[in-house]
Order: C-alpha cells, then structure tokens, then sequence
C-alpha cells in the first residue's frame, strides 16, 4: 500500500505496476474436509492416550480400538436383522411418530397463535410457561397414562418437539413485512388467501428452523422415555449395557443412534432445500 | 384557492378519474388530525404527485385512496364510485418490489388475478404478462425467480404487476427511492413512457422535488400539523420530458418554487 503512494506524486512512464500479494488466511486454504479429519484425529489420538496410559479405568472409558470392534459386532448384528434392529426399529418408529405429531401439533398451534389474535393473547402465555418446564419431567407421567409401550415415548418425543415448531411456525407468520401485507390488501386477498399464498410461505425458512431442532429433540425424547419408561427400544440396550458396565457397547449403541438422528436431521434439510429453495442458508446457522 | 389551481390545469381533454372532496382524517387514537379537507382531482391520463416533509399526511392521503383506510369525513370517487375499501381498479406499487421469492417473475405479475379470480384466470392472464414484461424491456425474465433480478428489475416486474389489471388509477408509494440514482432517473424516464403508452391516471408520492417536476403535470405540496395541501403546483414542461429538461431554468425555478414553499412549512 505504501508503496502506492510513494509512487503517486510522480507518476513516469515506466512506473512499477502495482501489485502485491494479498495474504489468505491459511485455513481458508484448506478444504473443509481436511480440517475436519484433522480433528478427527486430534480427537481419536487424545482418547488413545488417554486410554494407553490408563488414566482413567478402563471401565469407565473404553479403547477406541474396542469401541471400534464393538460397533464391528452391532453393525453385523443390525445388518443381519438381529435384536438389535428390531430394537432399533422400535425407537425409529417412535422417532417418525412423534415427529409427524410434533409437525401436526406445532403446526396447528403455531398457526393459532401467530395468526389469531386470540391465540397469541391467551394461548401464548400459557405455551410459553409450558415451554419453560423441563419437559422430560413429565416422561413418568406419560408412562402412568400411556403405558410401558411405544406410546408413551412417542407422546414424550412428540412433547419435547413439538414447542420449537409452534415457535417457527408463529415467528415465520410474523416474518411477512408491511408491504406485503398492504399490497395483499389491495388485491383484496381473504384471510386465508392472505396466510396461504403470502404468510405461509414467507415464513417457511423459520418453520424449518423449527422443525430442525424438533427433529433435534425428537430423538432425545424418544431414548429418554426409553429410559425412564422401559419397553425394548434402542435406548433399553444402553440402558442395559451401561448397568452391565459394558462402556464400549454404551458408546457403539450411541454412535448408531447418532447416525438415525442425522438422518432425521438431514431429510429435513433436504425438504427445506426443496421447499425453500429461493432462501440460501450457511451450514450450521439456524436461520 | 386549491380549487381554482386544480380547475385550470391537468391536460385539457382530461375526463375527472379519481375525485377527492372535503377529505379528512383525524385517527381516534391520538386525536391527530392526519389530513384536513383535502380536495383533489386526478383527470384521465395525468400525472399527479405529492410532496411533502414527513407528517404532512401524504401516507394518509395514499392509504385513502388505495381504500385501505376510511376517511373521517369528505368524499372519495373513483371512476364515478365511491372507494369503500380495496378495489381491482385501484394499482398499488411500493418503495420495495414486494415480489414474492417462491414464484417467478411471470407469476408474480399474475398474482393480483389469482387472488382475485383464481388460478384459471391467472393461467389465461399468462400471455397478457409476458407481453407487459416485453413492454418494461424484461423479455426473456419471465421464469426467473425475484432473487435473480436486480432491484431496478424486480421494480419494472413490479409495476407489471400492477398494470396487470387495467387499474383505472395508479397509485405510486416511492416506488423507486430503494434505487441508486442512476437507476431511479432510468426508471422515472420507463414509467413516463409507460404511463403515456397506457394512457395511465397516476398519483406519484415522492420526497424528491427533481422526480416530482419531472414526472409529473401537477405537484400537490402538502404541510405538516395538520397535514393538509399548501399549493398545487402546474408543471408546464412539454412531455415527452427529458433528462436534459433537468438542467433547463424552467426546471429550476419550478424546483426553486415548491422548496420555497416547502420551507414555508418547515418553520412550524
């Protein structure tokens, strides 16, 4: 730069073209996934150490090397329609029931209270105190009322989903601007053509925030009534494992779990992609 | 006074369109009296616009108009019908575009006929679209979505949009203030051209005083507490305007003009 303006105020006609060399930041050098190997790494090579030298007891925390061979033996035992998938399966059908009736659910009540003047005076505050409670909490209540079977995850799952998806669904109602409003007007739009064709779809991008973090906690739920309440799912094998102190089956157990929740969490994504395809968003930011 | 500037201006042959007598408008609220016995007369095929500092009711005067909100007292006609709320005759554009991302530029020109009449008739109002995007010199754009038009852009789709159903009246909200100079004169100069080729009653409001004479056959100039109409204001310029008509002493006294009497106002 100073070089530029020594040069300025006498400029000759073989004068230096002024070019230099911008500094890039060396991580903006690097590929994404090369930066994410290398924690990867750091991670896995911690935990190694960690375990080598045997600071902690190896029945707390097992070896990467065991884990690994632990989740080996319930990846072949899911693949070869084992125990363990049809547990699996049990906790997925609680996952996809109580997502889709956190959808209805939060949907609806969304729609009740960012549209309706009612709703949002006298239902809100109530929402919001319900919001505050610590759901998982009331997963013996919902055993008491509904059972031992999957229904009384599914209401938990459901439960904890469904608050993050009327929050969406009632600030994306809210996400219109003035002017849209106005100009709905002077077309003389309906009320529901009003919240259809222009209210609905301008807060699509909050309404999947939303759901993201109801697909989020949907799968928290659904392995914390599994705790609580029992039955045969997904989160009775931890539950089991981790009272046999069997650390590496608890982890490998949780690891695949981990692998049905980013499904859950990608299909949304890609819904949203689809859907919402006018509105860009940055991996990781929630809206 | 008003009346008697109104009576002798506006193109001669000019039939009355929209026809403003007495209007006032005082929000029950606050008690603030917005508006206070306006009288206006657009004719057929004129170019009117108000101007004023903020307060002065020009809002009031235009969400009138757009049937958007009653007034307290005074008479609104439109085409020889009084204005009892929103009405298909009546084009409205704003200071932003307002084009809605998930359709594309051809259907959210149709959007006013599919609120109003359904998607069927939106469907037959296609052709009728794409010529008006031909008009705006947005030929090709038809299936782009709004996030891929630039803003000068995304406002000439917009006023397709509003000519779209033949509004007897356009009503303009500062429809090009979000641009950057060189765009907005461009575009005053396409909406001159598109206002005569459409033989268009339009009712333009502004905070620019250039835009105003420019554009425009007649400036209302409104003040403040309460808002109510100081002068209007003829613009004896020929048409077709110019942009060169911008550098004319003509020009410049009728600019020199309406910022005297803008500042009139000011010492309120």
């Amino acid at each position: 730069m100073s070089d530029v303006q020594s040069g300025a105020p006498a400029p000759t006609q073989d004068a230096e073209d002024t070019v230099w060399v911008q500094e890039v930041s060396f991580i903006d050098s690097v590929p994404r996934w090369i930066a994410m190997s290398f924690v990867f790494f750091v991670f896995v090579g911690t935990w190694q150490m960690v375990t080598y030298f045997e600071m902690v007891s190896p029945i707390i925390l097992p070896t990467p090397w065991e884990t690994l061979l632990d989740m080996i033996f319930v990846g072949k035992n899911l693949l070869s329609g084992g125990y363990m998938l049809v547990s699996l399966w049990i906790t997925i059908q609680e996952v996809i029931l109580g997502f889709a009736l956190a959808i209805f659910i939060g949907f609806s009540l969304g729609i009740l209270v960012g549209e309706t003047a009612f709703g949002e005076k006298a239902v809100m505050p109530y929402l919001v105190a319900i919001d505050t409670m610590p759901k998982v909490a009331f997963a013996p209540l919902f055993v008491a009322w509904l059972g031992f079977g999957i229904e009384s995850k599914v209401a938990l799952a459901a439960f904890i989903a469904t608050f993050p998806i009327v929050v969406g669904t009632a600030a994306g109602l809210h996400a219109a601007d003035e002017n849209a409003r106005m100009l709905f007007k002077t077309m003389g739009a309906t009320r529901l053509q009003t919240l259809f064709k222009m209210k609905l779809p301008t807060g699509l991008p909050q309404i999947f925030t939303g759901l993201k973090i109801g697909a989020v906690g949907v799968m928290a739920g659904a392995i914390t009534g599994e705790f609580l309440g029992g039955g045969k799912g997904f989160g009775e094998l931890i539950r089991v494992a981790a009272s046999q102190l069997n650390t590496p089956r608890v982890f490998s157990l949780i690891l695949y779990l981990s692998l049905v929740g980013l499904v859950v969490y990608l299909l949304v994504m890609f819904a949203q992609r689809k859907i919402v395809f006018w509105h860009e968003e940055r991996v990781g930011a929630h809206d | 006074m008003n009346t008697v500037a109104v009576e002798n201006s506006g193109s001669p042959l000019g039939e009355p369109v929209y026809q403003l007598s007495n209007v006032s408008k005082t929000y029950a609220r606050n008690l603030v009296v917005a508006l206070e016995s306006v009288d206006l007369t657009l004719t057929k095929g004129s170019f009117t616009s108000v101007i004023g500092s903020s307060g002065c009711g020009k809002s009031t005067l235009l969400k009138i108009m757009a049937g958007l909100i009653p007034p307290s007292s005074g008479r609104v006609t439109l085409q020889g019908e009084p204005v009892k709320g929103t009405r298909r005759d009546i084009g409205m554009m704003f200071q932003q575009a307002t084009l809605f991302p998930w359709k594309t530029a051809v259907e959210n020109i149709v959007l006013p006929i599919e609120i109003r009449d359904g998607k069927a008739a939106a469907t037959k109002a296609l052709d009728k679209a794409h010529e008006l995007l031909e008009i705006v010199g947005l030929k090709g754009f038809e299936n782009v979505y709004p996030n891929e038009l630039s803003g000068g852009m995304a406002q000439r789709a917009s006023i397709c949009r509003m000519l779209i159903t033949e509004p007897a009246v356009l009503l303009l909200d500062e429809p090009f203030s979000a641009l950057d100079e060189l765009s907005r004169d461009m575009m005053n100069m396409e909406l001159q051209r598109i206002c005569r080729e459409q033989d268009a009653t339009a009712f333009l409001v502004t905070h620019s005083i250039q835009e105003a004479v420019i554009l425009s056959d007649e400036i209302v100039v409104m003040k403040p507490r309460p808002g109510r109409v100081a002068e209007i204001v003829k613009v004896d310029l020929p048409r077709p305007r110019t942009l060169d008509m911008m550098t004319t002493p003509k020009f410049g006294e009728i600019v020199d003009y309406i910022r005297g009497l803008l500042d009139k106002g000011e010492g309120m």
